[in-house]
């Protein structure tokens, strides 16, 4: 939110402009702060997590509260706070990057964040009525069936509401790279970035139906008495195991591919070089998406799927470590013979190679069937993927978020401040995760409430915890950061960073309508060939003409909110019929605020010809 | 090898993973450091450029204004890091795959003579949050401690009467999950040398899972016959010596009996207490002793495993009656083989063929009994859930 526009408005006007903006500039502000205030939270459940893990039988939560908090720190994690993040880079950066007014979907965009936020809320409802979900955040039946209390219900709903927005997003995403290009800007000469958003959108697309109908299944064993997962009424467990790792193996995909474009955008900035390889990088990324949906099993190498099954699994989970080993080598190239600048993103980058490097590594080690019957379900695969997840892309989303801070607020974040942010996370992060490898294998199984004495397991617990408090100071300075810069910073220029790619092109923050002409794209990275071999402006491909915009509308809010309304009367039925009044009402506002969507026509508005030649030229000088 | 030595120095060793005792956990980790070295060669190249890149190509003084050359790529080094990984990847993929097949293999193994090997099973049974042991054909039932002779392969098939649980003993064997659907999961497991080896949960069961311990007690083939011979002797009417456990006794007739069986019977609400007396912990993670014993069956345990099934049990015992039901159960020792037997190093060998031939008698008619099985299990689960 920019500190001037709060000075003049007033904060009503600028809640009501935010709850109804269609902007993808403000969705994608929505969703990095909604996303950064699940992290928060997230960290938070780790930090009580490890001070519970601090030293042998200690009784700082009870054992219901622990599997409480680790379920809810992974849930919230994974769809609440690293997917929200980058989906919001993605609506900050992507269109920019592509030369594009808006998303191909405005209204669905300002949509897709509103059930993404009030399903986030959903979930987190249950920690003030009776019980967060505690089947872990993969929830296995029958564990998740024989839950009490209404946790789990929470969680089923919750994540449906909120999957609901992530698919839609994928599709809009999807739709907007195909249609929305600016003249010149072919598929192959998109930034990174903007091709990693396109792979996880189909990502998203492919995968988020399998969690949907597992979501569903499980909805209906919980609230409606079905028994697909009750083994005692011939259920079968196992398949709900494969329905959540044939969604959530490519979901970490989801999660890293954005990351990997966040890294390709920052590398080739501050190293001065175009990115050394892009066309393999391009193919690294769509194979490793193809390879994504054909692993899955390998998170169920023990449930006893056979030999067979096991070998195959494994042997294509090694595969992916090829086109990810492309791109390490390509960004080590990208670097080699430019001229390096460290600036904060580029550290988050550079403290990204070597960590994802061991991340890859364990993944391999793990991708090994015979040898992941030791590692399973151990320390050891909590390593791994934290390695893979904060090394990879939390990494990113800070390097993305302090990349892309001024095309967001219009200044640069306090670099120093930053410099002790990454050292502090950075350090940290090594600290907590590194001796949970050894952890794993010194017989430490994963989701353990207590330890016991004597197992020899006492020092790298507390290690561990130590490197926690590192990484939560490191944030809270981020935090502080933050605040500080929007208070004191001065106003950044439109290309802070010396940039190659469009987003520099025009003012930070962009006026609302991107570009007041769309940009003629002459090749990779535009706005350097235009410094290079231009006058440092883009060229415009079309005359100046009325701009055409959708109109703002409170519809989004209001549908995710009648559907988080029905999802409670739903979850609470089972005790008392009359919650289905409540039910009933959420639809009615759901279905009611569609067909006034659906029946009133809403064809936007034109900025005139005559008020664009008032502003200045919109580029970045 | 030097890094095999290192990592061998890691954890206890009754645990850790990186102190193999059995053949499963040193295949497992041959296959381990092989993947570590190959990946720490990987490392090593990545970190040589890293840090020479960042050494040498960081913006000097005076170069602000510089240009590099934007280079698109090149064939040569793209097809080289492509290329290598690809290598390196098949020379694990071979091992890996030669173990995904061996490490479940429980056909019988065939010996240079052609004669088949004849096998021990133990029938497995995962509940929240303790665990069951019934050797098969052999009417020895126990829980929580599994004796298991050195030197021979025991073939575990695996069962859960609730939700998933994940059996794993780091030292001999990997883990295998615990199914409640009718699928059963078998794997086998040996120990090479005697001791006392901890299990432990791998799969998340709720509450308790972290205290779902178990022990595998490892002892040399002749004293599992003797243990197996005794255990077969153990009948409800033994009459305990002292007066205040035969007090006991009858407390635990009137209490306990319904849910906890002694010997061979085929009742597993609770765990079987035949050798209770002999047990390495109380509820597999309490240290044994009677302070703990007591105050176990006062509370039913609510808050030393949080969530375990026997806080429904419907009774109320004075502490007098504790005191002797306590006596009782700890002197359910019958059988002179112990977990001492594991760790004094005194070795009696045997072939087993007299239990074994047994065995085989009895398992003729496996198929359907384990049908049988099965059956039972989910009328006993749809009575758990109603």
């Amino acid at each position: 939110m920019s500190t001037t526009a709060t000075k003049k408005a007033g904060f009503g006007s600028v809640l009501w402009d935010y709850l109804t903006t269609v902007d993808h500039k403000k969705i994608g502000i929505l969703y990095v702060f909604g996303g950064f205030f699940f992290f928060i939270l997230g960290g938070l459940e780790a930090m009580l997590v490890r001070i519970q893990l601090v030293q042998p039988d200690n009784d700082f939560v009870s054992a219901q509260f622990y599997n409480e908090l680790m379920t809810m720190h992974g849930t919230t994690m994974i769809f609440l706070a690293a997917m929200p993040l980058l989906i919001g880079l993605m609506n900050v950066a992507m269109p920019l990057q592509i030369g594009a007014r808006d998303v191909a979907f405005p209204f669905v965009n300002a949509l897709g964040f509103w059930l993404f936020l009030l399903g986030g809320i959903v979930v987190n409802i249950s920690w003030f009525t009776g019980g967060a979900p505690d089947a872990g955040w993969t929830a296995y039946a029958p564990l998740s069936i024989f839950s009490e209390g209404h946790g789990l219900d929470y969680y089923s709903i919750g994540l449906q509401i909120t999957g609901f927005g992530t698919l839609m997003g994928g599709i809009n995403f999807l739709a907007t790279v195909i249609t929305m290009r600016a003249p010149g800007m072919t598929m192959m000469r998109m930034p990174l970035f903007s091709w990693t958003t396109f792979i996880a959108s189909i990502l998203i697309l492919f995968a988020f139906p399998a969690l949907t109908v597992g979501l569903f299944l499980l909805t209906f064993d919980r609230l409606f008495g079905a028994n697909f997962f009750d083994p005692s009424m011939g259920g079968n467990v196992v398949i709900w195991e494969h329905l959540f790792w044939i969604f959530g193996h490519p979901e970490v995909y989801i999660l890293i591919l954005p990351a990997f474009g966040i890294f390709s955008e920052v590398i080739p900035t501050f190293s001065k070089k175009r990115l050394f390889g892009y066309s393999s990088m391009v193919f690294a990324t769509v194979l490793i998406a193809f390879l994504g949906f054909m692993v899955w099993a390998h998170h169920m190498f023990t449930v006893g799927l056979g030999p067979i099954a096991n070998s195959i699994f494994a042997i294509a989970t090694m595969a992916i470590a090829v086109p990810t080993g492309i791109k390490i080598f390509n960004w080590l190239f990208t670097m080699w013979g430019g001229t390096i600048r460290f600036t904060s993103p580029m550290l988050f980058a550079l403290g990204f190679i070597p960590s994802f490097t061991i991340g890859g590594m364990t993944g391999v080690m793990l991708g090994a069937a015979a040898a992941d019957f030791q590692y399973h379900d151990t320390y050891f695969v909590i390593a791994h993927f934290h390695y893979v997840i904060v090394g990879g892309t939390v990494f990113g989303i800070f390097a993305g978020i302090i990349y892309w801070w001024p095309k967001m607020f219009g200044k640069v974040l306090n670099e120093k401040l930053n410099h002790w942010f990454f050292w502090l996370f950075f350090i940290g992060f090594h600290l907590t995760f590194f001796v949970q490898h050894f952890l794993g294998l010194m017989g430490m199984p994963r989701r353990y409430w207590v330890f016991l004495e004597g197992q020899g397991l006492d020092l790298f617990n507390l290690i561990s915890t130590i490197g926690a408090f590192f990484m939560a100071a490191g944030t809270i300075l981020f935090i502080i950061n933050m605040i500080y810069t929007q208070a004191k910073a001065p106003q950044a220029s439109g290309d802070p960073w010396d940039g190659r790619t469009l987003e520099w092109a025009v003012s930070s923050p962009p006026p609302y309508y991107n570009f007041k002409q769309l940009p003629l794209v002459r090749g990779l990275d535009p706005l350097w060939i235009e410094k290079t071999e231009g006058n440092g402006k883009m060229q415009p491909a079309e005359p100046l003409d009325d701009i055409h915009m959708p109109n703002s509308s409170i519809l989004p809010f209001v549908m995710s909110l009648g559907l988080s309304i029905a999802g409670i009367g739903i979850i609470y039925q089972v005790d008392n019929p009359m919650w289905w009044i409540v039910a009933v009402i959420g639809f009615v506002i759901f279905f009611g605020s569609m067909a006034v969507r659906s029946l009133k026509d809403d064809l936007g508005y034109h900025i005139p010809k005559e008020e664009l030649e008032k502003e200045g030229d919109g580029s970045n000088g | 090898m030097i890094l095999a030595l290192i990592l061998s120095g890691c954890g206890e060793p009754f645990l850790s993973a990186l102190r193999p005792k059995g053949q499963g956990a040193s295949d497992i980790f041959e296959l381990m450091i092989l993947s570590i070295a190959i990946m720490l060669f990987v490392f090593v190249v990545v970190m040589i450029i890293y840090v020479f890149v960042l050494l040498k190509f960081r913006r000097k003084k005076g170069q602000e204004d510089f240009i590099p050359e934007q280079i698109e790529g090149s064939h040569t080094l793209e097809t080289l890091w492509t290329v290598v990984p690809i290598v390196l990847l098949l020379i694990l993929a071979v091992p890996t795959v030669q173990y995904t097949f061996s490490l479940v293999d429980t056909d019988p193994q065939v010996s240079a003579e052609g004669e088949e090997e004849e096998q021990l099973w133990v029938n497995v049974t995962g509940k929240q949050y303790w665990w069951h042991f019934e050797y098969d054909g052999m009417d020895v039932t126990t829980s929580q401690d599994l004796y298991i002779p050195t030197d021979r392969k025991v073939y575990l098939s695996l069962h859960s009467e609730d939700v998933i649980h994940s059996f794993w003993v780091p030292t001999l064997q990997g883990k295998m999950d615990v199914n409640p659907t009718g699928n059963r999961n078998e794997i086998w497991i040996d120990a090479q040398e005697e001791g006392v080896y901890w299990g432990k949960c791998a799969e998340f069961c709720g509450p308790s899972h972290s205290l779902m311990d178990f022990k595998i007690i490892a002892v040399s083939p002749g004293e599992f016959e003797q243990w197996v011979n005794d255990m077969q002797q153990v009948s409800e009417d033994d009459t305990p010596e002292s007066q205040v456990a035969q007090a006991g006794q009858e407390v635990y007739a009137n209490n306990c009996m319904s849910c906890h069986a002694l010997g061979s019977s085929p009742n597993k609400i609770g765990p079987n207490l035949s050798n209770f007396g002999d047990r390495e912990r109380i509820a597999g993670v309490l240290e044994y002793n009677k302070e703990n014993l007591i105050e176990w069956i006062d509370t039913k345990g609510e808050e030393m495993k949080p969530g375990n099934l026997m806080t429904t049990a419907n009774y109320d015992l004075s502490d007098e009656e504790l005191d002797q039901v306590a006596e009782y159960l700890m002197s359910l020792s019958p059988s002179e083989i112990t977990p001492e037997n594991a760790e004094d190093g005194e070795y009696i060998d045997s072939d087993l063929s007299d239990l074994i031939s047994n065995q085989e008698e009895g398992e003729e008619g496996e198929g359907e009994e384990s049908e049988e099985d099965s059956e039972e299990n989910s009328e006993e689960e749809s009575e758990d859930s109603n």
